[in-house]
């Protein structure tokens, strides 16, 4: 038996981010130089103590089962627990894809049972943000709530952006306002929510018996339970926490990485972000080589002028190259002469010599791909010759 | 199929290591930002298929298994074969052996369960990134019994006094092993051996009470052998004082050496870490140097290697010199042609300079202050 086990959404497409997920679920995404979104997730976990996770996985998701693999990185490769992916399946009685957030915890009931835990945590992989659950669990015993929400206070003109919830002053939870126009808080949810397993588990019994519902935790197990006066808390959350839904929300939150605050620090030793780390050498600085404000993974190669950006593993940078407020992602090789700014570039695209992409302040960053690159380049078909 | 088994022998490795060695053994110096000396032989026996691997160790060992562990990062945590740590363990009350003949006589059983039917024999003093498939293919086209893998040095230097000098024909046939200093083709400590015959000539030394198997069994066995030379191509450096450690470091500054070394698949692997990416400050300023991961550096690094973890605050200057993990350089520290071994942390405004040819070098974990 299981004090709290977790339970992963990390099914979800990610459609906002265009073609950063053509391929990839949106928690496979890489993301601070090395990590990909769902390590965030990963080790909150582990550093939580919460030792038993299922990873609930539908869209494009050979290169997340990949990364996850035993869950060594996290300590989760256990013979009692650990972490399990778990895909949609067939069965007996049929089988279908997961209709939604709140089916894809019903169908797996007979894998949280197993483990017959008294709370069950339901978070999605598509957050970056350093919290201890165990915090969370404690706030939740001791309320003895039924259900409890995480949240973070959002400034008030963007309240209307967020799913909102109203509380009374000891902080329990009289109403869910999905993005309202008229705010009456601006406690957004965070999407984290700790759930009393049998209360949970009898509400996705009865909500899989309404043909008419969409199967979300955020549209429908939270407003029915709300309407049965459960016990639901809010649980305050400060720090730093971020949705990276769209590709604007995608590129900031890798920015806010360079000038982290202790809320959201990749160098914080009590806090370490886990992740599988690959067998690069250490990065190399030619003689022109100009590198601030910036964080650089091992086998970079750098011989030009990096400012501000965020470089993952064996990236290459020219000599009389400028690289300024962008994200390049594993094994971009960006020839002389280029300069590129405010611009995320796919895994292993090299840009030929010359190129010269800057995005203005008010546009959103581009993402390049191979594609725009052909474009570009229709006569060497992006690669240089 | 014929297959290789390794053996990292560690015994009768001579070194002048110093500092560095207080607390390890030579093959767990660290060495190019995150690796240590026993990752290139061990990297290079796995990369040539190699899937069991005995490593014989007498002292300061602690270090070195913390780094090698289950033999995972190599890929050597195998239900069948993986990697054996031998140390010293004389449990044979009729033991008459003595020197490397020991590890060989008390870990008979390592040679005998293995399944391959050559042994791969190596140091940790000689860095190269290469595989040895060729050396063995050689080995079994000549049905030799032993062939020794040698380099041709440009320029010979006090490292390589320690190493036997190859004479061989234009078939590569040894002539003779010798220890003239002027043979500018260097044996490399790495050779490959039938088991029988090693088996065989590990009885015939300890029978004759000898305490070094390659001198008693192999150079003084010659003219009974059937011995090969492979020649060793690419960058490659031997390594076994202060003084060749920081040569050998600085000269991977140069980018062919690094590329040669380092980026050439398969790569060499070591324990892999989790550290985050190295993290650059406005005040950051990096040239000709090589910085592994962990790292926040707020100051100036020129031409030096620094190893996971280092914290450099902003006004410091590093410039040829070796900085190992976990170090902490305060603001406005000087520091030139220094090597600092792991954990040492130097206090705000400390000056420390030593020269190319004798660097200066602080131990593990010392404080620098006024």
């Amino acid at each position: 038996m299981k004090e709290c086990i977790g339970m992963l959404l990390a099914g979800g497409e990610g459609k906002r981010l265009g073609a950063l997920t053509n391929n990839i679920a949106k928690p496979a995404v890489p993301f601070g130089g090395k990590y990909r979104i769902i390590d965030f997730t990963l080790s909150n976990c582990a550093n939580s103590g919460i030792d038993t996770l299922g990873v609930l996985t539908q869209y494009s998701p050979l290169e997340l089962n990949k990364h996850i693999g035993n869950g060594k990185p996290w300590d989760m490769d256990r013979q009692n627990g650990g972490v399990t992916i778990l895909p949609p399946y067939t069965a007996k009685h049929g089988g279908d894809w997961y209709s939604g957030t709140a089916d894809a915890i019903h169908k797996n009931i007979h894998f949280i049972d197993q483990y017959d835990p008294e709370y069950v945590l339901v978070i999605s992989g598509d957050h970056i943000y350093q919290m201890d659950y165990q915090k969370l669990l404690d706030h939740h015993k001791q309320s003895k709530a039924d259900a409890t929400i995480s949240v973070v206070p959002v400034p008030w003109e963007e309240a209307s952006r967020f799913g909102i919830l109203n509380t009374t002053d000891q902080s329990r939870i009289y109403e869910f306002d999905e993005k309202p126009e008229h705010p009456q808080s601006n406690l957004a949810s965070m999407g984290i929510y700790m759930f009393t397993w049998k209360k949970l588990r009898s509400y996705l019994m009865e909500d899989a018996k309404q043909g008419s519902s969409s199967h979300d935790f955020g549209k429908d197990i939270i407003p029915a339970m709300l309407s049965d006066n459960c016990r639901m808390y809010a649980y305050r959350f400060e720090g730093y926490w971020k949705d990276v839904g769209t590709v604007q929300s995608y590129w900031e939150a890798n920015m806010d990485l360079l000038d982290e605050d202790w809320s959201l620090s990749l160098n914080n030793k009590k806090w370490r972000v886990s992740t599988n780390d690959s067998n690069f050498p250490p990065q190399y600085f030619g003689t022109n080589a100009v590198v601030k404000h910036s964080l650089v993974k091992s086998g970079c190669w750098v011989n030009g002028t990096v400012i501000s950006s965020v470089l993952f593993k064996d990236v290459e940078v020219d000599s009389n190259s400028l690289i300024q407020k962008s994200i390049l992602h594993p094994g971009v090789k960006v020839s002389k002469n280029c300069i590129l700014e405010r611009v995320i570039v796919m895994e292993n695209i090299v840009i030929p010599e010359g190129t010269n992409i800057r995005i203005g302040k008010e546009e959103e960053p581009l993402v390049v791909d191979q594609q725009l690159i052909t474009e570009m380049f229709p006569l060497v078909g992006g690669e240089v010759v | 199929m014929n297959t290789m088994m390794g053996l990292i022998n560690l015994e009768h490795e001579h070194h002048y290591f110093h500092e560095l060695t207080y607390f390890r053994n030579g093959a767990s110096i660290p060495f190019a930002g995150r690796y240590r000396m026993i990752d290139f032989p061990l990297s290079n026996m796995t990369n040539s298929n190699i899937k069991e691997v005995a490593i014989f160790t007498r002292n300061k060992y602690r270090s070195l298994m913390d780094h090698l562990g289950t033999g995972e990062h190599w890929e050597l945590d195998r239900r069948n074969g993986g990697l054996f740590i031998l140390p010293p363990d004389w449990n044979d009350p009729s033991d008459i052996s003595k020197g490397d003949l020991q590890f060989f006589h008390n870990n008979r059983d390592y040679f005998e369960r293995g399944k391959s039917s050559y042994v791969l024999i190596s140091g940790s003093q000689f860095i190269t990134n290469s595989n040895y498939k060729a050396a063995f293919k050689l080995h079994l086209e000549r049905n030799a019994d032993i062939t020794l893998v040698s380099t041709q040095v440009e320029s010979l230097k006090k490292e390589h006094e320690p190493y036997c000098r190859i004479d061989a024909d234009e078939d590569g046939w040894v002539r003779d092993i010798t220890n003239d200093k002027k043979n500018p083709q260097v044996f490399t400590g790495v050779y490959i051996i039938n088991k029988d015959l090693l088996m065989d000539l590990v009885d015939e030394c300890i029978a004759h009470h000898q305490g070094d198997f390659f001198t008693a069994a192999i150079q003084e066995n010659q003219s009974k052998l059937k011995i090969q030379t492979y020649q060793n191509e690419g960058y490659s450096a031997f390594i076994n004082s202060i003084e060749s450690f920081y040569r050998h470091n600085m000269n991977l500054l140069k980018e062919e050496n690094y590329l040669d070394l380092f980026y050439k698949q398969p790569f060499i692997r070591t324990k892999v870490s989790n550290h985050p990416p190295v993290t650059y400050r406005e005040k950051a300023m990096v040239k000709r140097s090589i910085i592994a991961d962990g790292c926040v550096v707020d100051g100036e690094v020129n031409s030096s290697v620094v190893f996971r973890g280092v914290t450099v605050e902003s006004g410091a200057v590093i410039k040829d010199s070796i900085i190992m993990q976990n170090c902490v350089i305060e603001e406005g520290v000087y520091l030139e042609n220094v090597i600092l071994d792991k954990d040492v942390h130097v206090t705000a405004g400390q000056k420390l300079i030593g020269s190319k040819n004798k660097p200066y070098a602080v131990a593990k974990r010392q404080v620098v202050t006024t």
